[in-house]
């Protein structure tokens, strides 16, 4: 035991004896264990949120157009909706025999770039979202804030002030700088918990208020305004099958038999990730090509290094010590920068995906998180171990096979 | 301790070399003369167990050297022989007390820091332990090796031509404390050199004069031509 400590303490002495070679290597093996520290950590959170916020969703309704288009917008509300479609449909369709539950959602309006959504309870209690602050909308013009969308709205100066019974007002268009719904303000009545789910990003409100304030904004008179109200309309309904069946007959119903577009989440998501899919394999081979080079890298130094160490190694051996121990010497100098470069690339891959994280919330797209660690990341030093003990074979298979009488020689 | 009879080496391909028989016996001191190529290396590498298994009988330190597996004769050279090696080889990386506690790890024995001290003070050289190699005289690097090569109080100490490129105080002074840390821990001393004044300094030791083995390696006959 106490051997191998001062094994690791020698081969620590001779790998900064050339602090350079040891840096570089460092770095390069640290970059390639990174790359693939933020593709496992980026996919898995990918793959936990759309699983997440599709959960118990069969079908979405909306619009006729693309349908990748109109998952992303109903269920990820991450695209512009495809268009909106008469109320009326909705409710025909709620009571087919096959549908269990229709979750309307109504869309078109922002505040600060969160999207207001007008729906019913159900649909927060789809997501088994919990209330933090406040209650619910009970009314039209109330309004319940996600957790990412509470925080993104306190203005600076003003936190520590409550949020419940503040008011905003939502303006036309999901991107934010639209015309303002000036004389229809929203109330905050109640701000959800985290969820990791897609609520986070949203603001929810009852359909009727979306209703209220886009029929007075465009109704011109009284008449005009019952016209309106006789025509309500709302842009995706979310859909659960009563039985599996469904899945068969009811999205060939609606989308030949109806003037809706229905689209069914898996098969969407799963057209979707097979395109991300090709992105995050690119980055893996990135990550594997940067691999490869540090233990080219790693090979390289270590060749040198028992050639420039060639008197050293052959004097250990002069003082008696067997070749495996000279060998394990080199090998435990790989190690060292395996075990360096594992935390470090570790650490720098967590705090890419935090960045990335933040940016990608900057522009309320996915969430992603660097304080995460996944199950799969033991194999990251388990990686670098063997990268090194690979690039360290032949230059410790040198260092067994050195010649001590080569000592002895003159020159 | 060396006995030789008979002994004799060839390398792959090359020539089989006799060697003229040598008794030393504990704690006396032999000089080995040789030009180069005059087969001198592959002698003292012999001595050493360095060679695999040589012709005729070979007795090293209470070692027939030629039966033993690899690991035996290399724990045995741990424990039975010190070397000084003429370019001292002290590791770049390491301090001198680092270095020296090399001779343990190469043993396989746990580290002896009063040890250490003790052998750098016997050369004299106890307030260098923290150096570097590259901050060190010629001659205090060359003690920092002679203590190494005594640390483990071997039974034979091989000295390679501790004398090239010293004058003649130095070279005197060198070779008086090679004869006394070999005295200290009673060893064998073998020198081997083709210098004149380590002759002159050591009258009574025994002699192995390689030059005198009528084989010219193919070698030398090329450089004459």
């Amino acid at each position: 035991m106490k051997q191998i400590a001062y094994l690791a303490r020698l081969s620590w002495h001779y790998l900064w004896s050339r602090p350079l070679a040891a840096v570089l290597n460092l770095l390069l093996l640290t970059l390639g264990l990174a790359a693939i520290t933020l593709v496992l950590l980026v996919a898995a959170q990918l793959d936990r949120a759309f699983e997440r916020d599709l959960n118990g969703i069969d079908l979405v309704v909306g619009a006729k157009g693309s349908p990748l288009q109109l998952i992303l917008a109903g269920v990820f509300h991450i695209d512009v909706p495809t268009g909106n479609i008469p109320l009326q449909d909705v409710q025909e369709l709620a009571q087919h025999p096959m549908v269990a539950q229709t979750i309307p959602l109504s869309l078109g309006d922002s505040y600060q770039g969160y999207r207001i959504v007008g729906t019913t309870p159900d649909y927060v209690a789809h997501y088994d979202a919990t209330l933090a602050q406040g209650q619910l909308w009970q009314a039209p013009m109330e309004a319940v804030l996600g957790a990412a969308a509470a925080r993104g709205m306190v203005r600076p100066g003003q936190t520590g002030t409550p949020l419940v019974g503040a008011t905003f007002e939502g303006s036309h268009g999901l991107g934010g700088g639209g015309h303002a719904h000036g004389d229809h303000p929203y109330t905050v009545a109640g701000v959800l918990a985290p969820c990791g789910c897609v609520l986070d990003r949203l603001i929810l409100t009852a359909t009727e208020s979306v209703w209220q304030v886009h029929e007075s904004a465009t109704a011109v008179d009284a008449d005009d305004l019952q016209a309106l109200q006789a025509e309500r309309e709302v842009t995706v309904a979310l859909l659960r099958y009563r039985t599996p069946l469904a899945a068969v007959t009811l999205p060939r119903y609606i989308n030949a038999g109806t003037a809706l577009q229905a689209a069914a989440p898996a098969i969407e998501v799963t057209r979707l990730l097979r395109l991300l899919g090709v992105g995050a394999d690119v980055l893996r081979a990135f990550g594997g090509v940067l691999l490869a080079v540090a233990a080219l890298s790693v090979f390289i130094a270590l060749w040198n290094a028992v050639r420039e160490r060639r008197a050293d190694i052959a004097m250990l051996r002069m003082l008696g010590a067997p070749p495996a121990r000279v060998a394990g010497l080199l090998l435990s100098e790989a190690l060292w920068l395996a075990l360096l470069a594992s935390a470090l690339g570790l650490l720098l891959g967590h705090g890419l995906a935090e960045v990335l994280g933040r940016v990608l919330l900057a522009q309320g797209l996915l969430p992603v998180s660097g304080w995460l660690w996944l199950p799969a990341e033991a194999g990251v030093p388990l990686l670098a171990v063997g990268v090194a003990a690979l690039a360290a074979l032949l230059p410790a298979l040198q260092a067994y096979r050195t010649d001590v009488a080569d000592l002895l020689s003159q020159p | 301790m060396i006995r030789t009879r008979g002994l004799a080496h060839a390398y792959p391909g090359a020539e089989r070399r006799r060697y003229p028989d040598v008794d030393v016996r504990q704690g006396g001191t032999l000089l080995v003369r040789g030009r180069s190529g005059s087969g001198k290396s592959t002698w003292l590498a012999l001595i050493a167990g360095l060679r695999g298994a040589p012709e005729g009988d070979l007795f090293v330190a209470g070692l027939q050297i030629g039966t033993q597996r690899g690991a035996e004769i290399d724990a045995w050279r741990a424990r039975s022989i010190g070397f000084l090696p003429q370019k001292l080889h002290l590791s770049s990386a390491l301090n001198v007390a680092d270095n020296l506690a090399l001779a343990y790890f190469a043993a396989g024995r746990p580290r002896d820091d009063a040890a250490i001290a003790q052998a750098l003070a016997r050369v004299g050289v106890a307030e260098l332990a923290a150096r570097k190699p590259h901050q060190l005289s010629g001659g205090q690097a060359q003690r920092v090796a002679l203590a190494r090569a005594v640390l483990l109080q071997p039974e034979l100490l091989l000295a390679d031509e501790p004398t090239a490129s010293l004058d003649d105080e130095a070279a005197a002074s060198a070779l008086a404390l090679l004869q006394g840390s070999a005295a200290a821990c009673g060893a064998t001393l073998v020198i081997a050199t083709h210098d004149p004044r380590v002759l002159q300094a050591l009258p009574g030791a025994a002699v192995l004069d390689l030059n005198q083995i009528g084989f010219q390696p193919n070698v030398d006959k090329r450089q004459q031509l």
